[in-house]
C-alpha cells in the first residue's frame, strides 16, 4: 500500500482540507465538553458531528458520511435535547455542570492523548494511500452489505427492536414491576 | 492521503469523549460524551478502511453498524436517564452513590444539596407511585439502617436470639416472656 | 554401718514424701480439721522416721563421741560412694560419709528436729495445713542431714539449696497474711544471693583440685595456690553470711520470725543457720591457708555480733529478740572460726543449737500463752507457767553463759580462742583486737538483753491488756492453762542438753578468761536490773537513750538495703511493665488502629462515584499500555 511516500508533514490539499475539519470537530468537541450551557453543549455536538461527516467526504466514504449525518445529526441529537428537556435542564448558564473529579478526569484525558497518538504517530507514519474516489459509494457499500454482512445486519436489526423494545418498557409507569426489592436491615 | 492525520483527529476525539465521561455532572452530558467516542471510532475504522483499500469493505461497514448501535444504545440511555429522573428527581451523577460502601460516613467530596432545582432532600418522594423504601444514599444512611433492626425486635415480640447486634435486649425480653 | 548415712537421709526424705501424699486422702472437699484423721496420721508420718533417723544417728555417734570438741584425732570416717556423675568436667561423686564432725552434728538435728516434730503437734492442734507443714520438716531434716553427712561438694549443695527452699514454704506457712510470704520471699532471695556466691566458690575450690569430693578437696589444699584459696573462700563465706545470717547478709532472720514460732526454733536457730558455720569448719584447713579471707571473717563477726546484740536490747517482739541473739551467737562462732579454733565454734554451735532451740520454744509456750509476740503486753508470767519459767531461765543463763549451764563453757572456749589470736595466730593484729573487743563487750550486751526479755517476761505486774481480735490464718489461740503436753515434754528434754552439755567436752576452764566474761555478763545484766527496778513498767531499753530507736530499727540497714536494691528494682520492674504496656501492647493496639486507619483511606476509593471508578480503571489501563510498550 505504501507507494513513494511523500514525508507526512508536508500535507497537500486534500490534507489540510481535512486537518481543518478535523480541527472544528476536536474543537467543538471540546467545547461540547466544556461549556456551561447544557442545550449549547447539544449544538455544538451538532457542528462536531457536520465536520466530521465533512472529514467522511474527504476520505471518499461518501455513504458513511450521509448516513453519519442522518442518523447522528438528525436522530441522536434531537433525541438528546428531547432528554435535555425532559430532564429539565436548566437553560441558560450553570454553574455545576463539571463534578468534582474534573481534575482527575484530565489528568486521565491528557494522558489517554498523549498515549494514543504517541502511538500512532510512532506506527503510521509512512502509511500513505493515494486517495481514489469512488471506494465508499453507497452501490458498493450497499452490495457489500446485502452480500458479505448480510447476517450481522439481520442481527443489528433484531437488536433495534430489542431496544425499541427495551426503551418502552423502562419508560412506561403503569407497568409494575421493576423496583429493586425491599432492603430489610441488617447483614 | 497519509492516514497518520485522521488517526490523530481520532486520537485526540477519544480523549476529548473520556474527558466528557469523566468529568461532566450532567448524565446527558455524559452520554453526549461517549457518543464522541464512538464517533472517534468510526472516523479511525473508515480512515484505515481507505488506507487499506478492503474489498469488503469491512471498515466502512462496520462504521455503519456502529452508527446503528449508538443510536440504538443513545434511546435506551436516555430511557434510563428518564427513569432516573422519575425516581430520584436528579440526573447528577455526583448524587448517585448506592454503590458506595453502607454504614460511613458522607463523602466530604459529596457536594452540598444546593441544586437550583434541588429535589427534596431524604428519602421522600413528591413523584406519585413511587417505589418505596428507596434508601436516598444523599442523606447519611445509617440512622435509616439503625432505626430498622430497632424497630423490628420491638415490633416483634417474640425472641429472635442470634440478631447480629442488640442481642441483650431481645434475649431479656425473651426470657421476661 | 556404713549404710547409717543413707538410711538416716533417705528415712525423714521417704516421711516427707508420705506425709504430702497422703495429707488429703481421702479427698474429702472440706479441709480436715482439729484433731482428725489426716493429721493424726500426719504426725505419726513425721514423728516416727525422724525418731529412726535419731537413733541411727546416736549410733553413728557412739564411736566418735565428742571426739572434735575435745580435739582427739579424728577416726575413720563412715561411708561411701553410690555412685559418679559424669559432667564432661569434674565428675560429681554421690558421697556420703559420717566423720566425727558430721556425727556429732547429726546427732544435733535430729534430736532437735525430734524435739520440734513433737512440739509442734501441739503447737499447730487446730491448723487445717498441719500435714504439709510437718512434711516440710522432715524434708528440711532429710536436706540438712546430706548437708552434715554429704562427701562431696556438689551434694552439699544440693541440700543447702533444699534446706533454703524448705525455710521458705515454712516461714509462708501462714501466707494468707501478705507480711508472712513477703518475709519468705525476703529470706529466700537474700539466702540465694549468697549461694550464688557458694556455688562459685565450689567450682573454684572443685576445678582446682580436680575433683569435687571434700577429702580430695581436702588433700590437694596445700597445693593450691593462695589467690585460688583466697578467691575460693571468698566466694564461700558469701554463703555462709547468707544462710548463716552474717552481716551484710543478715536482714532476713529477724523477718523470718513470721513464721511459726517450732520452725524459728529448728530452723533459724539449732540447724540451718549454723550450716554455715559447719562448711567453714568442714573445709577449714582451705580457709586457714587464706589468711585475708579469715580476716574479713573476723571483721564481719565483730560487727555482727556487737551490732546484733545492740539491736537485740531494743527490741519488743520476743521473737526479734532471740533472732538477733541468734545473729549474734553466730557472729560468736564466726569470730571463734577466724580466731582459729574449729572445735571451740563447733562446740558452741551445739550447746547454742541445745539452748536456743529450748529458747525458742518456750517463747512459742509464752505466745501460745499470752496471743501476742510484744513483751510490753507480757508480764508476771512466772506464776502463769512455771515450768516454761524455770526451763526459759536455764536457757537465759546459757545465753548469758553463766555457770553451770553448757553456754559459759562454750562462750569460755571461744573467747580463749579469740585471745590467743591476738598473740598469734592467723589473724591481723587490728582484725583479733577488734574481735576480741567486741567479743568482750558482746558478752556484757548479751547478760543486757537476756535479763531484760526475762524480767519483761516474768516478772513484773501481770499486765490485763484487751486482746485485739486474732488474724486470720495464725495459731494465737489464748489459752488459760499452760501448754499442752506434747509442747511441754520437748521443752523439758531439751533442758538436759541446754544445761549439761558443757560437761561433756570435759571441764576445760581458762579462769582468767571465764572469769572475765562472767563479771561481764553480771555487769549487763545488774545495769538492765538497776533500771528496770527504778520502773517495773517501763522498758529497761531506755538505758540506751538516744541510741534506742537506731537499736531497734538495727542500725537502719533495711532501710538501706531497701533504697540501694529494692526501690531501683521496683522501679525497673514499673518501667518494664509500663514499656510493655505502651510500647508492647500499644505496638499491638496500634496495628489495629493503623488498620483501620489504612482501611479508612482505602474506603475513600469506594465512595460510590461512578465516574472516579472508571477514571481508575482507565488510568490503571494507560499505565500498563506504556508498560507493556516501553518494557518489550
Amino acid at each position: 500500500m505504501t507507494e513513494a511516500v511523500p514525508s507526512y508533514l508536508s500535507p497537500t490539499g486534500q490534507e489540510i482540507v481535512f486537518l481543518l475539519l478535523g480541527a472544528v470537530a476536536v474543537g467543538s468537541a471540546l467545547l461540547v465538553v466544556t461549556t456551561r450551557q447544557l442545550v449549547h453543549a447539544a449544538l455544538w455536538l451538532v457542528v462536531s458531528f457536520g465536520a466530521l461527516a465533512g472529514g467522511y467526504l474527504v476520505l471518499t466514504a461518501e455513504f458513511v458520511a450521509w448516513v453519519q449525518v442522518l442518523i447522528y445529526v438528525g436522530a441522536v441529537v434531537v433525541l438528546l435535547l428531547f432528554g435535555i428537556m425532559l430532564t429539565r435542564a436548566p437553560i441558560g448558564r450553570s454553574a455545576d455542570l463539571d463534578s468534582g473529579n474534573r481534575w482527575v478526569a484530565a489528568v486521565v484525558a491528557v494522558a489517554t492523548a498523549a498515549v494514543l497518538v504517541t502511538m500512532v504517530i510512532d506506527g503510521f507514519r509512512t502509511a500513505y494511500t493515494p486517495l481514489r474516489p469512488g471506494a465508499g459509494a453507497a452501490k458498493e457499500l450497499g452490495t457489500s452489505v446485502f452480500s458479505t454482512w448480510v447476517l450481522p445486519f439481520e442481527a443489528l436489526s433484531v437488536l433495534l427492536l430489542a431496544a425499541l423494545i427495551g426503551a418502552i418498557v423502562l419508560s412506561r409507569t403503569d407497568i409494575p414491576g421493576g423496583s429493586p426489592p425491599e432492603q430489610t436491615g441488617g447483614p | 492521503m497519509h492516514i497518520v492525520y485522521p488517526a490523530v483527529v481520532s486520537a485526540l476525539l477519544f480523549s476529548v469523549g473520556v474527558y466528557g465521561v469523566l468529568a461532566r455532572r450532567n448524565t446527558i452530558l455524559v452520554l453526549m460524551s461517549v457518543e464522541l467516542m464512538l464517533n472517534a471510532v468510526n472516523l479511525n475504522l473508515v480512515a484505515f478502511d481507505v488506507w487499506l483499500g478492503d474489498r469488503l469493505h469491512s471498515g466502512q461497514v462496520l462504521t455503519l453498524f456502529i452508527i446503528v448501535i449508538a443510536a440504538a444504545e443513545v434511546g435506551l440511555g436516555l430511557a434510563i436517564v428518564l427513569a432516573l429522573y422519575r425516581n430520584r428527581r436528579t440526573v447528577d451523577i455526583d448524587q448517585l452513590r448506592d454503590l458506595s460502601e453502607p454504614g460511613t460516613p458522607d463523602d466530604p467530596a459529596d457536594p452540598p444539596l444546593r441544586r437550583p432545582d434541588a429535589p427534596v432532600a431524604a428519602g421522600d418522594s413528591i413523584a406519585p407511585a413511587d417505589p418505596p423504601a428507596a434508601q436516598d444514599p444523599a442523606t447519611t444512611p445509617d440512622p435509616v439502617r439503625t432505626a430498622e433492626p430497632a424497630a423490628e425486635p420491638a415490633a416483634e415480640t417474640s425472641g429472635q436470639a442470634g440478631h447480629g447486634r442488640g442481642d441483650e435486649q431481645p434475649a431479656k425480653r425473651g426470657g421476661a416472656l | 554401718m556404713t549404710i547409717f548415712p543413707l538410711l538416716t537421709v533417705l528415712l525423714p526424705f521417704i516421711a516427707a514424701f508420705a506425709g504430702l501424699l497422703l495429707s488429703r486422702w481421702p479427698h474429702r472437699r472440706p479441709l480436715p480439721v482439729a484433731g482428725s484423721g489426716a493429721n493424726a496420721r500426719a504426725a505419726w508420718i513425721a514423728v516416727v522416721p525422724t525418731a529412726a533417723a535419731a537413733v541411727l544417728a546416736l549410733w553413728l555417734a557412739w564411736e566418735p563421741g565428742f571426739a572434735f570438741v575435745e580435739g582427739g584425732t579424728p577416726g575413720p570416717a563412715v561411708g561411701r560412694t553410690y555412685g559418679t556423675i559424669g559432667t564432661g568436667a569434674i565428675p560429681i561423686s554421690l558421697t556420703l560419709q559420717a566423720d566425727d564432725l558430721s556425727a556429732i552434728l547429726g546427732v544435733l538435728v535430729t534430736l532437735v528436729a525430734l524435739a520440734v516434730q513433737v512440739y509442734s503437734v501441739g503447737y499447730l492442734h487446730d491448723d487445717p495445713r498441719y500435714p504439709s507443714y510437718s512434711a516440710f520438716i522432715s524434708l528440711f531434716t532429710s536436706a540438712m542431714l546430706l548437708v552434715v553427712y554429704a562427701g562431696d561438694l556438689l551434694v552439699l549443695y544440693v541440700g543447702w539449696e533444699i534446706m533454703g527452699l524448705c525455710s521458705y514454704l515454712l516461714i509462708g506457712h501462714w501466707w494468707e497474711d501478705k507480711g508472712n510470704s513477703r518475709a519468705a520471699i525476703k529470706a529466700f532471695l537474700v539466702t540465694r544471693l549468697g549461694d550464688v556466691g557458694f556455688l562459685f566458690g565450689i567450682f573454684v575450690l572443685g576445678a582446682a583440685a580436680g575433683s569435687f569430693r571434700i577429702s580430695d578437696v581436702l588433700a590437694k589444699v596445700p597445693e593450691m595456690s593462695t589467690g585460688t584459696l583466697v578467691a575460693a573462700t571468698m566466694l564461700l563465706l558469701a554463703g555462709v553470711a547468707g544462710k548463716s545470717a552474717q552481716v551484710p547478709l543478715h536482714t532476713w532472720l529477724p523477718d523470718a520470725m513470721a513464721g511459726p514460732t517450732p520452725i524459728s526454733a529448728l530452723i533459724h536457730a539449732a540447724t540451718m543457720v549454723a550450716a554455715g558455720i559447719f562448711i567453714v569448719a568442714r573445709l577449714f584447713p582451705a580457709f586457714q591457708a587464706a589468711r585475708p579471707t579469715l580476716d574479713v571473717l573476723a571483721v564481719l563477726a565483730a560487727l555482727g555480733m556487737l551490732g546484733a546484740a545492740l539491736a537485740a536490747l531494743a527490741q519488743d517482739d520476743l521473737k526479734r529478740v532471740l533472732a538477733y541473739s541468734t545473729i549474734s551467737q553466730l557472729a560468736y562462732m564466726a569470730g571463734g572460726l577466724a580466731a582459729g579454733s574449729d572445735s571451740a565454734a563447733i562446740f558452741h554451735l551445739l550447746t547454742h543449737g541445745a539452748f536456743k532451740a529450748l529458747l525458742f520454744l518456750c517463747a512459742g509456750a509464752v505466745i501460745h500463752h499470752v496471743g501476742s509476740n510484744l513483751m510490753t503486753q507480757m508480764g508476771g508470767l512466772r506464776r502463769e507457767l512455771p515450768v516454761t519459767f524455770v526451763t526459759m531461765t536455764i536457757g537465759f543463763a546459757a545465753l548469758a553463759g553463766l555457770p553451770p549451764a553448757s553456754g559459759f563453757f562454750s562462750k569460755d572456749e571461744l573467747l580463749l580462742a579469740m585471745d590467743r589470736a591476738l598473740s598469734g595466730g592467723g589473724l591481723t593484729d587490728a582484725a583479733a583486737l577488734l574481735l576480741y573487743g567486741c567479743a568482750l563487750a558482746t558478752v556484757a550486751v548479751t547478760g543486757a538483753y537476756a535479763t531484760r526479755a526475762w524480767l519483761r517476761t516474768f516478772f513484773g505486774g501481770a499486765r490485763a491488756v484487751a486482746l485485739p481480735e486474732p488474724e486470720p490464718g495464725t495459731a494465737h489461740v489464748i489459752d488459760v492453762r499452760e501448754a499442752p503436753r506434747t509442747m511441754l515434754v520437748p521443752i523439758v528434754l531439751l533442758t538436759v542438753p541446754a544445761l549439761l552439755l558443757g560437761l561433756a567436752g570435759g571441764l576445760h576452764v581458762d579462769l582468767g578468761v571465764a572469769t572475765t566474761g562472767v563479771v561481764l555478763a553480771l555487769l549487763g545484766a545488774g545495769v538492765v536490773y538497776a533500771f528496770w527496778r527504778s520502773d517495773p513498767l517501763a522498758d529497761p531499753a531506755r538505758l540506751l537513750g538516744p541510741l534506742r530507736v537506731p537499736c531497734e530499727r538495727a542500725f537502719y540497714v533495711d532501710g538501706v538495703y531497701s533504697t540501694l536494691f529494692v526501690r531501683p528494682v521496683l522501679a525497673l520492674a514499673r518501667l518494664v511493665v509500663r514499656t510493655d504496656d505502651v510500647v508492647v501492647d500499644g505496638v499491638v493496639r496500634g496495628s489495629g488502629r493503623s488498620a483501620r486507619g489504612l482501611s479508612g483511606l482505602l474506603r475513600l476509593a469506594q465512595n460510590g462515584n461512578v465516574q472516579l471508578y472508571v477514571s481508575g480503571v482507565l488510568a490503571g489501563v494507560l499505565l500498563i499500555v506504556v508498560g507493556a510498550v516501553m518494557f518489550t
